[in-house]
């Protein structure tokens, strides 16, 4: 809102309830970037740090619900202000959750830093990245209430999802290739699919943020380029298992 | 505000300070010093009120007794019929003076010589006379009778009897004479002169014998008049306060006509009197020194103050009334009849009897119009000459005979009776107004 | 489903009526009102649709009283008032010369800001109305008018059994519920409330919003209000003035969500002046 509120403790309330907001997602945005990487680097002692900090993400959506009820009971809020604390509850329910697959990606990469590594393990920081392009733009818009940044953000959704669906069929070729990789791959695959559902959560903010400004949800649907669904590898084309005497990766 | 620290040294509202309640105390005082003025000046007030009440009624109440004489009258057939004939025309003529005389004779045997009997005949009221006739004329077989006869008496063995004129001045001085006050001492004492209550005051028509003299033709003649007034100016006068209030354009012409009826309100009433005599009596020849134009006069007179009143009332109910009665569907006129007049009664009647009281006193404007005339009936018609209580005080007290002392004050008393009851009938009528709202 | 409505709906700004078919009760179209000089109205179009209420809001002196009052010609008693342009009632336009305004305020009744109560019983102030206007006798006729109005405004068991006892004797919001009474016996068309709500306490508006809500059915209201959450709880539309000029007019849900104006989003959020 340009202008102050008559009454000032409304306004001032309102900037309590979007600086929590920012907080929680700038934690979010560092949560994921460390669990990333966790695991290009194999780093159990930062995976075990985003492990920890998980609770204080959840102290914050606990903090931002309780402000947001109070803030409606008392206020009465209307047009702009109550769509602005509709939001941050919105949000906060999905930083949560971003931060909640953080975790998980850490507990993972744990698990993998005791494994061999596998060859495309490397994917994960390039999709790493991309979510934590897509994170930062959308808690710009935030910030900014950039609606243009919104949608931008929202559409890359799609590019994460190629990418994740590239992935998928990799390391499922990668399986097939070795069974001794399954393991390790199957661990990537949940990696994978946590880092696609950050993204997803993130396009939820990006929506979120569309109708705090605009004052009505994205009609457009939200363009999918997950077909993993659809994923179906040939054993036939896949490459022989190795015998005996191939070297090892 | 130095000393906002008291002893045990906690902080002390600054209205807790000595100088604070010094000053406290010198505004109670100013405000009993105001409230005592104000006690002083009702007090003040009601003293004069109990001066002029006691003065008039301590003057008037001896108005309601009579001295009468009680004497035995010999009919004597000589005297009242010499012919013989019972004819009413010879009956009527008949010389009744002399019974009187004769019956006063036998009582005081010592009122010889001509100027003795009519010194005694000084004692009794010229209206015995009439008194004897109107018994034989409607009994003409009590004569040759005796009958014993109640004559009042004449207005100033009357006032001596209630002890207006003092013995112990020089008889040349005196309305009695020495003899006199002998005869009526010695007649008192045998029981025939005696005082009788009387409301003959009231009730009898007016006289230029103070004795005989009353106010029920002055009574009769204020009541028709303030019907007259009532009747012209309480209709015309709230129609007036209900258009220029609810109905007339606000423009120049009705500012204009605001201040006119204002200004109308404090002529002098004399001014209508004029009016009433150029306009009414010369132009239009309606009958002089009647009810009729006199309730005109005063109506015209009593107009401006109704017109106030009444526009003040109708001011004073609150407009949701009326925008609740509109929005109803209800027309205008619809809003004023069945809402606003209701609820503007009581105001109404209080500007209607304020002016009433004014116009029940007001001499000045029918001195004007010929209400002074000497009226002797009582008037049965609007249209017939009449006189009104303030005008009769007005002739009485100026006539000089001791007796139309009390007869004025007793009129006085008469006229603040019937102020007292108007008053009570308009603050009845209000209450009962009152209530509904 | 489209319906056809006439060139004048259709200049209006309105969206909502034309697309669902509602008939338009009241139609305003260019009303502007001028106390003497000062200019109290500019401009106004304003679609009223039928059985429905529509909530008109905005700052003090923005003029939705005025508007109000013109709706039923109670400008009329105030002189210096001059109101032109298009009002219309059913097709009507109520300031031709030949419209008669006891007519028209008995169609379009009135409920004032502080109860006003006659000066009478309480049977007095319902049955005045129907009697001036003819519209019953007295007697069994009248008694079930009035007990039929007491009942619609949901008074009925409260006053019941002191029918003649003065209506200043109940309390504030009896005696707001006994106005909208008076005001339904007349049979109008259109009741037209000024705030009606603002005098009493909130049980008493509370009893009165769920009459509103009752009386939709059969008649059109247009309410004026200082509260603005009550008139997003109680109108299906609200219009918006702001320093004479109508900014705004919409479904109630759009309006107290995402409204289009920003002077109406600064009004609503307590962002004004």
């Amino acid at each position: 809102m340009n202008r102050e509120h008559i009454v000032r403790s409304f306004s001032e309330e309102l900037r309590r309830l979007t600086t929590l907001i920012t907080q929680m997602g700038g934690i979010a945005e560092a949560q994921v970037e460390t669990a990333v990487r966790a695991v290009a680097k194999r780093d159990t002692g930062l995976a075990t740090g985003v492990m920890q900090s998980d609770a204080r993400l959840d102290q914050y959506e606990r903090d931002i619900d309780a402000e947001a009820i109070r803030m409606l009971a008392l206020r009465q809020p209307m047009a702009g202000d109550l769509r602005e604390i509709v939001s941050s509850l919105k949000i906060a329910a999905d930083l949560e959750r971003i931060g909640d697959y953080a975790a998980n990606i850490a507990k993972r990469a744990m698990v993998l830093a005791q494994l061999p590594p596998v060859r495309p393990a490397g994917a994960i920081p390039r999709m790493g990245k991309l979510v934590q392009e897509i994170m930062k733009e959308v808690l710009d818009a935030y910030i900014d209430r950039d609606l243009d940044k919104a949608i931008a953000a929202w559409r890359r959704d799609e590019d994460l999802d190629d990418l994740y669906t590239s992935l998928f069929r990799e390391v499922l070729t990668y399986m097939m290739e070795d069974p001794r990789n399954i393991t390790p791959c199957t661990h990537l695959l949940f990696i994978a699919k946590n880092l696609e559902r950050i993204g997803d959560h993130a396009t939820n903010i990006a929506e979120t943020i569309h109708f705090l400004v605009v004052g009505h949800s994205l009609k457009a649907v939200r363009p999918k380029g997950d077909t993993s669904s659809f994923a179906l590898v040939n054993p036939a084309d896949a490459p022989p298992p190795p015998g005996d005497d191939a070297a090892e990766p | 505000m130095t000393d906002l620290v008291n002893e045990t040294g906690l902080r002390r509202s600054a209205y807790q300070t000595e100088a604070f309640e010094a000053r406290l105390r010198r505004r109670y005082q100013a405000e009993r010093r105001f409230q005592l003025m104000g006690i002083g000046a009702i007090a003040f007030a009601g003293l004069m009120l109990v001066v002029l009440l006691a003065t008039i009624t301590l003057n008037g109440y001896t108005a309601f007794f009579q001295s009468r004489f009680d004497v035995e009258v010999f009919f004597d057939a000589e005297a009242v019929t010499p012919s013989g004939s019972r004819e009413p025309a010879v009956l009527s003529a008949g010389d009744y003076p002399a019974l009187v005389r004769q019956a006063l004779l036998d009582l005081v045997p010592d009122a010889t010589g001509r100027d003795g009997k009519r010194a005694l005949m000084e004692l009794v009221s010229d209206s015995a006379a009439y008194t004897l006739r109107e018994m034989v004329m409607s009994h003409p077989e009590i004569i040759g009778t005796r009958q014993r006869v109640s004559l009042i008496a004449a207005d100033t063995a009357d006032q001596f009897v209630k002890g207006h004129i003092p013995r112990d001045i020089s008889q040349d001085k005196r309305k009695v004479s020495d003899r006199q006050i002998a005869w009526i001492d010695d007649l008192r004492a045998k029981g025939v002169l005696a005082k009788h209550f009387s409301l003959d005051v009231l009730t009898q028509s007016n006289s230029r014998q103070p004795e005989q003299a009353g106010m029920w033709g002055a009574l009769i003649g204020s009541i028709m008049t303030m019907l007259v007034t009532l009747a012209l100016s309480v209709p015309i006068g709230v129609a007036a306060a209900v258009y220029l209030e609810e109905f007339a354009p606000k423009n120049r012409w009705t500012d204009l006509i605001e201040v006119n009826i204002n200004n109308l309100a404090a002529v002098p009433s004399i001014v209508f009197g004029l009016l009433g005599l150029s306009m009414f009596l010369n132009f239009f020849g309606m009958p002089r020194s009647s009810a009729l134009i006199g309730g005109v006069v005063l109506a015209l007179m009593t107009l401006p103050t109704i017109i106030i009143a009444a526009r003040a009332a109708l001011k004073s109910v609150p407009p949701s009334i009326r925008e609740a009665a509109l929005g109803i569907g209800a027309s205008p006129l619809q809003v004023v009849v069945h809402h606003v007049l209701p609820l503007a009664a009581p105001g109404i009647l209080t500007g209607t009897i304020l002016g009433l009281g004014r116009a029940l006193g007001e001499t000045a404007p029918l001195l004007l119009i010929g209400m002074v005339a000497f009226v002797v009936d009582v008037p049965s018609s609007l249209s017939e000459p009449s006189t009104v209580l303030p005008v009769q005080i007005f002739m009485w007290a100026g006539s000089p005979e001791r007796g139309w002392i009390e007869r004025t004050s007793a009129a006085i008393m008469l006229l603040l009776a019937f102020l007292i009851l108007m008053n009570a009938v308009a603050i009845f009528l209000r209450k009962k107004f009152e209530r509904r709202w | 489903m489209r319906i056809e409505v006439s060139q004048r709906a259709m200049a209006g700004r309105q969206d909502g009526a034309v697309l669902r078919g509602v008939p338009n009760k009241i139609t305003a179209r260019a009303v502007n009102v001028h106390y003497g000089a000062k200019r109290a109205l500019t401009d106004i179009n304003l679609d009223i649709e039928e059985n429905r209420v529509t909530a008109l809001i905005g700052p003090s002196g923005c003029g939705k009283s005025t508007f109000l009052r013109c709706l039923n010609r109670m400008n009329d008693t105030i002189d210096i008032c001059r109101v032109q342009g298009l009002i219309e009632l059913d097709g009507e336009d109520i300031y031709a010369k030949t419209i008669d305004t006891v007519q028209l305020r008995a169609r379009v009744g009135m409920v004032f800001q502080k109860p006003n109560p006659f000066p009478k019983s309480i049977y007095d102030n319902i049955a005045y109305g129907p009697r001036i206007h003819g519209l019953a006798q007295r007697g069994p006729e009248m008694d079930e008018i009035v007990r039929s109005s007491l009942e619609r405004a949901g008074l009925w068991n409260e006053v019941k059994d002191r029918l003649r006892e003065p209506g200043t004797g109940l309390s504030g919001g009896q005696q707001q519920r006994l106005c909208i009474a008076r005001a339904i016996a007349v049979s109008p068309e259109v009741i037209l409330m000024d705030e009606p709500c603002s005098a009493l306490d909130p049980i008493a508006t509370a009893h009165i919003e769920e009459l509103i809500d009752e009386l939709r059915e059969n008649y059109t209201i247009v309410i004026v209000t200082h509260n603005m959450q009550q008139a997003a709880r109680v109108s299906q539309k609200t219009a918006f003035f702001h320093l004479g000029e109508m900014v705004e007019c919409d479904d109630t849900e759009e309006i107290f969500t995402t409204p289009r104006d920003e002077r109406t989003q600064g009004y609503i959020t307590g962002r004004y002046g």
